[in-house]
């Protein structure tokens, strides 16, 4: 294989430029010593890091966030180990519809989900609470749990299933001894997907969540359609650091390549 | 008694895995999207609100009102800009970053794929903070560089919603394309080399029809993602100037003409399925021929 040359080292370069710059600025500017946006030289203030205590409203949104990401995470991953053990090892009839319904919801505008799930949800009275907020971010996130497990499960050797039922395990003993400690990595990579979807999802939950429900990326979006000032760039940042820290250690300890299979098409 | 020793019982076991998941779906998607399509055809008046009748008014407007067609032009327009922008950057990308070092390639990779699990508000604000008005790092420079003599127009334009969503889409391009090119065997490239062929022949003749498919899904995904994009449009676009997602958005939160948006989101929904499904007739029949 042959080198990259110098114009494609210059393009490279401009590439990793303009995808970074962005995200540096916001983090840049948060550090701002000045009451309005600008770009600190020589004075780096974290006056703007301390002001994000004064918003009671950010931190309860902050919360919010993790715990409905918790909570959709974890139980899409209970709906989405069984379905998805179903499509990667049984041939039946209605397995493609199967898979492409848990999957529709990637192809599925968000603004479309937000519309539906304000409509269903106020009807049958789940409008701006919680557990609402919870059944609409499952939706949305099983179809990256669902992914990564079936991959796992496609992968699995299952003869050591066969050793386990001919040496008289239960059904039940085979998936708790043998089947999930082997797909434990998608499991685990799947829920931690769908968390940072949960987390970082603005379109539809701008219509389904209440003020008392709000989470962090709303409350953000609401605030920026407002103003741009110093906290909404300190608040960016932090959440900009969380997911860098989530992001290495997962690299780390499972591969982001693999993590982000779960983004790409059925191949 | 085990599934594995009970072959008549196998046909139903799937379905019992899978029945939690597809109550679920049908409960709490299908239905509500349902609902939503009979939404668009009821009535709305100020006074009265939503009235369950049949009516084809939301539909007649939304297809006929040219207010409308801007919008959804407007949406196609940039869905098709993105699209074209991410392939063109992402393709060379996706190509050079296959061909570094090992250390390297997992570093890069890490930088450029990583912001897509960025807060999608975050890097939009990014953008914001770079061209917004007379503020923008960049329009302050070439104002004191006096390159310019008035700041960059990029908030409330299409181009600034352009080069925020390929920012923010253009990921899953390389992700796609990379994915490709991890099947392209490198000695065919090679055999072309020590057959004489230049490194464009190479490129146009060797890699880039084996790296199709990546691009081409790619592409329906970028299509699809930012015909759909909400947050990106909200902040950079404002109110002045509104694609399909925050059009329905406004009729439901602000106009409160919940039969309308909901008209328009369907469209939405309708149109992408319609374009999404048609072009992946197109490149399975394109392929099949190539294949051949």
């Amino acid at each position: 294989m042959r080198r990259n040359g110098p114009l494609a080292l210059t393009f490279h370069a401009l590439f990793v430029t303009f995808i970074l710059a962005p995200i540096v600025i916001v983090c840049w500017v948060a550090f701002t010593p000045e009451g309005f946006l600008s770009i600190p030289t020589t004075e780096f203030s974290l006056r703007w890091f301390k002001a994000i205590a004064r918003y009671p409203e950010f931190i309860q949104a902050f919360w919010n966030s993790v715990l409905l990401g918790l909570a959709s995470s974890v139980i899409a991953i209970a709906f989405s180990v069984p379905a998805a053990l179903a499509i990667a090892r049984y041939q039946f009839a209605g397995r493609d519809a199967l898979t492409a319904l848990f999957l529709s919801p990637l192809m599925i505008p968000h603004v479309v989900l937000g519309i539906a799930f304000l409509r269903f949800f106020s009807e049958i009275g789940l409008g701006g609470t919680f557990v609402g907020l919870v059944l609409a971010h499952i939706i949305i996130v099983l179809p990256f749990a669902m992914r990564l497990v079936m991959a796992s499960a496609a992968g699995m050797d299952r003869a050591i299933e066969n050793a386990a039922v001919s040496l008289g395990a239960s059904d039940m003993t085979v998936f708790r001894r043998v089947t999930l400690p082997l797909i434990l990595p998608g499991v685990l990579s799947g829920a931690a997907l769908a968390f940072i979807q949960s987390f970082d999802e603005v379109t539809m939950t701008v219509f389904v969540a209440a003020p008392g429900t709000m989470t962090l990326p709303v409350r953000m979006f609401l605030y920026i359609q407002d103003n741009i000032d110093p906290l909404i760039t300190s608040l960016s940042a932090c959440v900009i650091l969380v997911t860098v820290l989530f992001l290495v250690a997962i690299d780390r300890f499972y591969g982001l390549e693999r993590l982000l299979s779960g983004y790409t098409r059925d191949e | 008694m085990s599934a594995l020793a009970a072959p008549h019982r196998r046909q139903f076991t799937p379905w019992l895995l899978s029945g939690p998941a597809v109550l679920l779906f049908v409960g709490v998607m299908v239905v509500p999207i349902a609902m939503t399509v009979l939404l668009s055809f009821h009535d709305f008046s100020m006074s009265k609100g939503i009235q369950p009748v049949f009516i084809l008014r939301n539909w007649h407007e939304v297809l006929t009102d040219g207010y409308f067609h801007e919008m959804f032009l407007r949406t196609l327009r940039i869905s098709v800009i993105v699209t074209v922008a991410c392939i063109a950057l992402g393709l060379p990308e996706a190509y050079i970053l296959n061909r570094m070092a090992p250390r390297w390639r997992s570093l890069f990779l890490l930088v450029i794929l990583g912001p897509l699990l960025i807060s999608v508000v975050a890097r939009t604000l990014g953008w914001a903070l770079l061209f917004g008005g007379e503020t923008g790092l960049i329009n302050k420079t070439l104002l004191r560089l006096g390159v310019i003599d008035s700041p960059v127009p990029f908030m409330f334009t299409e181009t600034g919603v352009v080069v925020a969503l390929t920012h923010v889409l253009i990921p899953f391009m390389i992700l796609s394309v990379w994915t490709a090119l991890q099947r392209v065997d490198p000695q065919t490239e090679n055999a072309a080399r020590s057959l004489g062929a230049s490194q464009t022949t190479i490129l146009r003749r060797i890699v880039l029809p084996q790296v199709m498919p990546g691009v081409l899904s790619g592409a329906i995904i970028v299509f699809a993602l930012a015909a759909s994009a909400f947050a990106t449009p909200a902040i950079i676009g404002g109110r002045r100037l509104k694609v399909a997602a925050t059009l329905a958005y406004d009729e439901f939160l602000n106009t409160l003409n919940w039969p309308l948006g909901a008209a328009v989101a369907v469209l939405l929904l309708v149109g992408l399925i319609a374009i999404i499904v048609g072009s992946n007739r197109l490149i399975e029949r394109r392929y099949a021929q190539v294949f051949q």
